[in-house]
């Protein structure tokens, strides 16, 4: 087992195309760390940068202690799960297990029973004289995953490993691979560009944008500061309201005159933007104390929650997460209250977090 | 070609079957669809039939006016000729086909060992100006044959490979190599590069990634690219009768075509080496038929 280092990881892809601008990542041994970002923002080339299946054009990747820019995909001790599986279509699925051992020459005695481990591991026992095409996506990706653990590497690479599974089996898969990772407590690096999985696996995110790290953190330090207007609307559902503000008498006010707390060290004559998530903020009935005048444009009712679309001065898409008690009709005049503590707020022209 | 009126008109009755009345859609349709395919059919298939019935007729009933269709003595002399000689031995024929059948089965072989891995390389490996190169390497086939065969000829005589096999291989190659490597770079694009990847962090190398995971998947587009290759190096005609000329080295088509001409033409022999000439690649085709259409990949592919 061991940390992953990457220094100033740059690619630029033979066509000019540039995957990844900078990316600095320090992850820890034993760490689930997630890579989140958009279609295109360079993760997978991150990850095959560290895996070795890409040849970075400058910047240094270190597994463990070792410097491995210049070893091979082999040399390097990790196994990758791909979002295609990959899994040879040829073999039966204990072969598919034992495949990676056999290139390593282990006995065949410790070749059986390493596969024997890795299938109990997953629950594949039933499945291994079968051929992938005679198994479900779910299945197929238990497989995968089998065969990445059964080298016993020194970290995981996984690159969108549950996309084209749907969604009830992904919500399962992915609770089976976190407790797996915890038991095995081997490093793993995760790429994915669904938020709701990064939330829930990652000890630490990095969103990734253009081939760049907007922000490293904890899910929760993601969730609650984000650290720039990309990654304010990219974590949550729905995410954060983005509000123009102006700061006067030491207090934050918007357009339609509402009024939050403004952080401490707010700097001035610049145009700021208040970041709200949809839980700090309330629906209320018109008039009622410290809100101001809003109209319902529309609701979405999840069963436990309503998410109203409200608009605010203007801003027609302000949305506020409420309980599935609170009924107002589309249309409706209502007032808007903010009850959330502080927010985090933006500078307009640098995007970034001010304050 | 008084068969195929014969013939097209003997498919009326099908028409006449349905009744004008029945409904146009469904049986109708599919009863005109069958008089057009039988029509078709015997169009394309009249010059095959008619070059079978000639090998084996006697020479007295291939002049007959008007021509026999049916009832006409049926001779197996005509093969006998193609594969033995007047004074007993072999004949030219049977040399010439042998010819072919090396110098085709050689270029073929050659062209795909030599355009797998480039097609593999321009599908996996980053290279520099990949389009272009594959743009040059297809635009050698811009060129017809016989735009070439004069520059290729006395290339070819200066350095002495004039008249032999080699020469033929080596040109067929240099033909059918563009072609094998266009055609496989599609089959290689269709097979996920991650089995390379997974078999290369698995602990393989590049190459034997390659050569034990992704060329077992890709033997259905080979077989159909050699088949193709084949099929151009045996038919081939301008290369073979500008650049051979004893009878030890010439391939089928211009050993056929020698036959015609002359004071007269044994068209039951010229009928006759033709069914030969043809049967190979009717079985091979035929043989390989399930992959010349096939998918590439042995499934397993959920993207
Ligand atoms: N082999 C390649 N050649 C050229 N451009 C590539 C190649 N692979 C990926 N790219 C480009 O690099 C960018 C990042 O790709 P990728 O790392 O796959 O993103 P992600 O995995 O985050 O969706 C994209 O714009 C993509 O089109
Ligand atoms: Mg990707």
């Amino acid at each position: 087992m061991a940390g992953i280092e990457v220094t100033a990881l740059h690619k630029r892809y033979p066509d000019g195309t540039v995957a990844v601008d900078h990316v600095d990542l320090s992850i820890d041994d034993g760490e689930l760390f997630v890579m989140l970002g958009p279609s295109g923002c360079g993760k997978t080339t991150t990850l095959r940068a560290i895996a070795g299946l890409e040849r970075q054009t400058t910047g240094d990747i270190r597994i463990g202690d070792t410097l491995v820019n210049d070893l091979l995909p082999a040399e390097r001790d990790i196994a990758m799960v791909f979002q295609f599986y990959a899994l040879y279509p040829h073999l039966r699925t204990r072969d598919n297990l034992a495949f990676p051992l056999r290139a390593e020459g282990l006995p065949k005695a410790e070749v059986r029973e390493r596969v024997a481990e890795a299938a109990r591991l997953m629950r594949l026992d039933s499945l291994l004289d079968r051929r992938p095409r005679q198994l479900s996506g779910g299945e197929q990706q238990r497989v995968a995953l089998a065969r990445a653990l059964v080298r016993r590497p020194r970290a995981f690479l996984m690159d969108e490993p549950l996309t084209n599974l749907d969604a009830e089996l992904r919500a399962d898969m992915r609770t089976e691979i976190k407790h797996l990772q915890g038991e095995l407590g081997t490093t793993m690096v995760y790429v994915t560009h669904d938020q709701v999985e990064a939330m829930s696996l990652g000890h630490r995110i990095a969103i990734l944008n253009k081939g760049r790290v907007e922000q490293i953190g904890t899910p929760l330090e993601v969730y609650n500061r984000p650290a720039s207007l990309f990654c304010a609307a990219f974590i949550g559902s729905p995410p954060m309201n983005l509000i123009e503000v102006e700061v006067a008498d030491g207090k934050l006010r918007s357009q339609g005159g509402l009024v939050l707390t403004p952080p401490p060290g707010l700097p001035r004559d610049r145009r700021l933007v208040a970041g709200v998530r949809p839980e700090a903020l309330e629906v209320t009935e018109p008039g009622a104390q410290r809100s101001v005048p809003a109209r319902v444009v529309s609701a979405e009712w999840l069963g436990d929650e309503i998410i109203y679309a409200i608009d605010h001065s203007g801003q027609r898409d302000v949305r506020v997460r409420m309980p599935p008690t609170v009924r107002f009709a589309a249309d409706a005049p209502v007032g808007l209250r903010h009850t959330g503590g502080t927010p985090t707020v933006y500078d307009v022209h640098t995007e970034e977090l001010v304050a | 070609m008084a068969v195929s009126v014969d013939e097209a008109v003997s498919t009326g009755p099908a028409r006449d079957r349905t009744p004008p009345a029945r409904r146009l859609g469904g049986r109708g349709r599919s009863a005109l669809e069958v008089a057009l395919l039988t029509v078709l059919a015997v169009v394309m298939l009249f010059p095959v039939l008619w070059m079978i019935e000639t090998s084996i007729k006697e020479n007295r009933d291939v002049y007959a006016v008007p021509a026999q269709f049916f009832g006409f003595t049926v001779t197996m002399d005509h093969f006998k000729d193609v594969f033995v000689g007047p004074d007993g031995g072999r004949s030219a024929l049977s040399v010439a086909f042998l010819n072919s059948a090396v110098v085709a089965g050689v270029s073929t072989v050659l062209a795909t060992v030599l355009g797998v891995p480039a097609a593999w390389a321009y599908s996996r490996l980053a290279v520099k100006a990949r389009k272009d190169q594959l743009f040059f390497i297809l635009s050698t086939r811009f060129m017809p044959p016989v735009v070439v065969v004069i520059p290729i000829f006395l290339m070819y005589r200066q350095v002495g490979l004039i008249d032999s096999k080699l020469g033929l291989i080596l040109i067929y190659t240099a033909f059918n190599v563009p072609f094998t490597i266009w055609m496989m770079k599609g089959f290689v694009d269709e097979v996920p590069a991650e089995y390379e990847d997974a078999a290369m962090l698995d602990g393989y190398t590049r190459l034997q990634a390659f050569w034990r995971f992704t060329l077992p998947l890709l033997v259905p587009g080979i077989a159909a690219t050699a088949v193709f290759a084949l099929i151009f190096s045996w038919n081939e005609f301008v290369f073979a009768i500008f650049l051979t000329s004893s009878d030890s080295v010439r391939t089928a088509p211009p050993a056929i075509a020698g036959l015609i001409g002359g004071t007269t033409t044994d068209w039951g022999l010229v009928a006759a080496a033709s069914v030969v000439f043809a049967l190979p690649v009717l079985v091979f085709a035929y043989l390989v038929r399930k992959h010349l259409v096939a998918g590439v990949t042995l499934g397993a592919v959920r993207r």
